[in-house]
């Protein structure tokens, strides 16, 4: 629940700074339907290897399609 | 012979059409149509800034403009009006070639003479007589530079197209190709030329979404497609590459990772999935195709097929037919080292008979394709009165390849007596205005204040490698 937490925090730090419409995260929202663009993304995968203190993408066999495939990537590596 | 009479004439036997977002020109049906009409002629001899939007116009005057002008400056999409009087004086250019969007041109460029191009090709009353325009036309790239003004990067078509000219045609009929790419970059330029030259081009649309693209490209039946890998983790992203299946994809201008050469081949099993080593300045290096991040040691030192990569110094050198020329402007820098070669800094390990790109000497940041100066960003953050000094530095990132980090020394010394929340309040008061002034991707992601950064003998501060 912490991880889901803290990626949802960073996804509305980041919509605000970069000043873009994020749509309500639901599990099955589209991540490039979410409002975001690849560097906001970027932004908020360097963060949450900062806050979080790995990067799951470096062993991920596919990339995250939905906000719920984001969350679990992260809520796998932690668990 | 000018690009037109080797593409528009042969296609008439061959086919090939250009592909844009809501039309397709057949690329033989301009030996009866045209842009740029009867203005080609006073075209004759000039040197034009092409600063037409539209990317499919753009293409089609190009294709039109080889042969007849002395120059042309292919402007890329974003480049801000700003900087177009120094790229207009760079270049020497006494010309302006725009279309319906792209505006006048601003009076600080000294472009006199202004022709607007039709978005349409207009049919001819006669068949081209392109026979006196023989030119042999200097095509000329913007790439960003370290005061955020472009640098100016002069080719001819013989040097863009020496990566393939001449290259059988590849089995299987013409192949469709298409690009993330806009075409006025290298890598777009690229694939609009090896198009031209052999098959049809899918242009992609500013603004489109990526999804939205790869549904056109799959409609259309693009075979052979290419962008960077941070275009191609996007394309993942977005789920739409599962109804595509191109037999040919191509990364470039960002250095491929084992991660995501894995995924594209996961994704697109009956493709080959290869990547090459090009930039605006040194051509195009090599392409790989097995699949491995990095290129077979065996590569450096060749010198068949006219390209020689050189090793020797650490980074990677490139002499080739499809080296640029020269950067132009006054004062510009040498393109070429004194045994011409085109160094651009890139650094190489060697581990198990491959080498491995591992960053820039001049510590160039790459994000998502866009470049990036750490002394630009540098500028802006020590702007800030409570700033002594700052490095800014790539941090890798698996979205765009890397992003923009940035370690901050303040004048009173790290933590020396102040608060947390003063911390915070000058780490955002440095993004405000970095955001200010810089466009998105130069923007730091991360920012860390530390007590002091490592000087060398001369003084420099000490750029990691990486």
């Amino acid at each position: 629940m912490a991880v889901r937490s803290t990626i949802t925090t960073l996804f509305q730090e980041v919509a605000r700074e970069q000043q873009r419409q994020l749509a309500p995260l639901t599990d099955d929202l589209k991540l490039l339907q979410c409002g975001l663009d690849s560097l906001s993304f970027a932004l908020i995968v360097a963060r949450l290897e900062d806050a979080l203190g790995y990067d799951p993408f470096d062993t991920a066999e596919s990339f995250p399609v939905t906000f719920g495939d984001f969350v679990r990537l992260y809520e796998a590596r932690a668990a | 012979m000018a690009l037109w009479d080797s593409v528009v004439g042969a296609a008439a036997a061959r086919g090939g059409a250009l592909i844009g977002p809501a039309r397709a020109v057949p690329l033989a049906s301009l030996a009866r149509a045209s842009c740029l009409g009867g203005r080609l002629e006073a075209l004759q001899g000039r040197s034009v800034v092409v600063a037409i939007r539209d990317q499919l116009t753009a293409a089609i005057a190009l294709l039109e403009l080889d042969g007849v002008a002395k120059r042309m400056v292919l402007c890329t999409p974003d480049l801000s009006p700003e900087h177009l009087p120094h790229v207009a004086r760079s270049a020497q250019a006494d010309t302006w070639l725009g279309d319906a969007s792209s505006g006048a041109p601003p009076a600080a460029a000294g472009l006199d003479f202004a022709v607007e191009a039709d978005s349409e090709p207009v049919p001819l009353p006669h068949p081209a007589d392109r026979t006196a325009y023989q030119l042999r036309t200097e095509w000329v790239l913007l790439t960003s530079g370290t005061t955020g003004a472009p640098k100016l990067v002069a080719h001819t078509a013989s040097s863009l197209t020496s990566a393939f000219a001449g290259q059988r045609a590849e089995e299987g009929g013409a192949p469709v190709w298409s690009t993330f790419y806009d075409i006025r970059r290298y890598g777009g330029l690229q694939i609009y030329l090896r198009a031209l030259l052999a098959g049809s081009l899918m242009l992609s649309s500013a603004g489109e979404a990526t999804s939205d693209f790869l549904a056109r490209a799959a409609a259309a039946g693009v075979t052979h497609i290419s962008g960077t890998p941070s275009h191609w983790r996007k394309a993942l992203m977005s789920g739409a590459a599962e109804r595509f299946s191109p037999a040919y994809v191509r990364l470039s201008g960002e250095i491929a990772d084992q991660g995501i050469l894995d995924a594209l081949r996961a994704a697109f099993p009956r493709a080959v999935v290869a990547h090459a080593f090009a930039s605006t300045e040194a051509g195009v290096g090599f392409e790989v195709r097995d699949g491995q991040a990095g290129f077979p040691a065996a590569l450096a030192g060749r010198t068949d097929g006219g390209v020689e990569l050189d090793v020797s110094r650490g980074t990677l050198r490139i002499r080739s037919p499809g080296n640029a020329s020269a950067y132009l402007g006054a004062g510009a820098p040498m393109l070429k080292d004194t045994e011409g070669f085109v160094d651009l800094g890139d650094r190489l390990e060697l581990r198990d008979g491959r080498y491995y790109f591992v960053g820039r000497s001049g510590g160039i940041i790459n994000v998502g394709g866009l470049k990036v100066h750490p002394e630009e960003v540098e500028a802006v953050i020590n702007s800030h009165p409570l700033v002594r000094m700052s490095l800014v530095r790539s941090r890798r990132n698996p979205i765009t390849g890397a992003v923009v980090a940035a370690d901050v020394v303040l004048t009173d010394g790290a933590g020396a007596g102040r608060e947390q929340t003063a911390d915070e309040r000058i780490r955002r008061e440095i993004l405000e205005a970095c955001r200010a002034t810089l466009a998105a991707h130069k923007v730091p992601a991360l920012i860390r204040f530390v007590p002091a950064l490592e000087m060398s003998a001369s003084g420099k501060l000490v750029r990691p490698s990486a």
